[in-house]
């Protein structure tokens, strides 16, 4: 068809603008074959108001944060795998992370990025390491777990600030550590409710102590965290 | 199956001739394998709203095509041009983004195929166990090829395992690193040392004539880096200067000597072996002796009481350390300082 050729040429430079208006003159009929009705309705999440669309994600991230207080060995958290409630961990606990340095002109305490590296490229490796010892998880769920599992060390985080309020002593310095060590304790815990379940049964150590270690780091994070003067 | 389907279907409806189709036979899963994201994620609403629409787009394009061969085929003329322009233009958009995504993950299944290192992460606990013990114990056969582990599980944690008991030392000494981060930096000191030290004694093995693999290079670096990890474990919660030296040469010893005759066993001739052992074990023991000292209290110490003897050793707001801590640092405090005076007057 050599006119469609010719005519295809100019059209790439417009491609931006596919959409076909009302007002076009089409000569003839076009039935286009509508797919079966309810599959539309049941999916088509595009017109409905954007609160809906929030609300209804809010709800799925809420009822996850449930799973992970109470850690049974559901499948809801893997089935329904979302990136918001690791998102919004990672970012709250960054942000309160920052600023904790003893002079402000120098380097003290980790900054926003470091966190936020820190806790995504540890689950990836995590992940990784989980899939390379045989897992059956698939990638976004592995994140999605070791992401809503940090929801305990995040709550640690905040009731250290609050007790770093009223000082920071030998008392306050013991408080937090029992607060951050079961915190932690409880993210791992959490953590191998859902993982080790994917893992042959003797190598369940193997996927375990990377988690640990996880935590482990962040759970030091948070404990040497002490705010500017 | 995504990627079953496309490979099978034939999405040439242009009468334009659409994109070639090089199909590669790769197979394997790989790091986000699309095959599996259908079967384990398929719930999520994003998901399956994404597949509905491709698979939605597909049957438009095939209808369209039906459509505008019907139309061009009677009143080609009294078709606005915009009609042409707006389908064709959507299939063609539609046909670059297929061909596209294709190709994006056939390049991705080819190269970020992790099933490569699939078979040295497959360990029990019981020998990565047995195989920390038996870094720190030296065996002495040295005229017949030592039996090397090639393994990436144990070392992989090792190195993660020195840069957290790193992480814990440069806090507790109150580092303050300048340019760049703390994680990062620990992080690239030790993949740096495990990555760099393996290549390059594995490049002179390769000068010397040695029967060792990258791998087990790798593997034999990596457990040797526990008595690393066990020695500053030690010595970043107890400062005692007496203490690390006593560590340093038994525990790093120990390991540095079965690096040393696994290598040696490895290799022909006097000359060889000698280069091997030495470049190795000074390696070793400096990264160790390396790692105590860079980041170490007693260090900013003899450099403040060098530079003036008048001021204090440690010039930092100790973190949150216990009291006991901040005694015994004052009591070292106290050595140093003498010990500087006493260097000073010579």
């Amino acid at each position: 068809m050599a006119e469609v050729d010719e005519l295809s040429k100019p059209m790439f430079a417009g491609l931006s603008d596919v959409s076909i208006s009302g007002d076009i003159p089409v000569e003839g009929e076009i039935n286009v074959p509508v797919g079966t009705p309810s599959h539309d309705d049941e999916y088509s999440t595009l017109d409905e108001p954007v609160k809906d669309t929030i609300l209804r994600d809010l709800k799925a991230v809420g009822k996850k944060f449930v799973h992970v207080m109470y850690p049974k060995k559901s499948s809801a958290l893997l089935r329904d795998w979302d990136l918001w409630g690791p998102l919004l961990l990672c970012v709250t606990l960054a942000l309160m992370l920052q600023g904790g340095s003893v002079d402000s002109k120098e380097d003290g305490g980790p900054q926003f990025a470091e966190v936020f590296v820190i806790i995504w490229f540890g689950s990836v490796i995590i992940t990784l390491n989980s899939k390379l010892l045989g897992g059956t998880i698939s990638f976004f769920q592995s994140l999605c777990v070791l992401g809503y599992c940090i929801m305990p060390l995040t709550v640690a985080m905040v009731v250290c600030r609050l007790v770093l309020l009223g000082g920071s002593g030998m008392v306050s310095f013991i408080v937090r550590l029992i607060v951050v060590t079961a915190s932690f304790s409880w993210s791992t815990f959490a953590s191998t409710a859902f993982l080790a379940d994917c893992q042959p049964s003797n190598r369940k150590a193997l996927v375990v102590y990377p988690v640990f270690l996880f935590y482990f780091v962040i759970g030091w994070m948070i404990l040497t965290f002490s705010p500017s003067a | 199956k995504m990627a079953s389907s496309d490979a099978n279907k034939n999405t040439n409806t242009e009468p334009w001739g659409g994109f070639e189709d090089n199909i590669i036979q790769g197979t394997g899963s790989a790091v986000i394998d699309m095959e599996n994201m259908d079967d384990t994620s398929g719930s999520s609403f994003e998901d399956m709203g994404e597949m509905h629409q491709r698979m939605k787009e597909e049957e438009e394009v095939a209808e369209e095509a039906e459509a505008t061969e019907e139309e061009t085929g009677e009143d080609g003329e009294f078709l606005g041009i915009k009609g042409i322009k707006g389908q064709l233009g959507r299939q063609v958009a539609d046909e670059v983004w297929q061909a596209g995504k294709r190709q994006a993950s056939k390049a991705f299944n080819l190269y970020a195929n992790i099933d490569i290192l699939r078979p040295y992460f497959d360990v029990e606990p019981m020998q990565v166990r047995n195989r920390l013990i038996e870094s720190m114990v030296p065996i002495r056969i040295i005229n017949f090829p030592q039996k090397i582990a090639g393994e990436l599980y144990g070392p992989m944690m090792l190195v993660f395992t020195l840069v957290a008991i790193l992480l814990h030392g440069m806090k507790t000494s109150g580092t303050v690193i300048r340019e760049g981060t703390l994680m990062g930096t620990a992080i690239g000191t030790c993949f740096g040392y495990w990555l760099g030290v393996s290549s390059f004694i594995y490049f002179l093995a390769y000068l010397c004539n040695a029967q060792i693999t990258m791998l087990q290079m790798l593997s034999l670096l990596g457990y040797g880096l526990f008595g690393h990890c066990v020695v500053l474990f030690v010595t970043y919660n107890v400062h005692f200067h007496s203490l690390f030296y006593i560590l340093w040469l038994v525990v790093g010893g120990l390991s540095t000597l079965r690096m040393v005759a696994a290598v040696i066993s490895r290799t022909v001739g006097q000359t060889p072996r000698l280069i091997l052992c030495g470049t190795l074990a000074a390696l070793h023991m400096l990264f160790l002796l390396y790692l105590h000292f860079a980041y170490h209290k007693i260090v900013e110490g003899i450099l403040d009481t060098l530079e003036g003897p008048n001021m204090p050793p440690i010039q930092r707001v100790a973190r949150d350390l216990p009291v006991v801590a901040t005694a015994a640092m004052n009591a070292v405090n106290a050595t140093v300082k003498t010990l500087g005076v006493i260097l000073q007057s010579q």
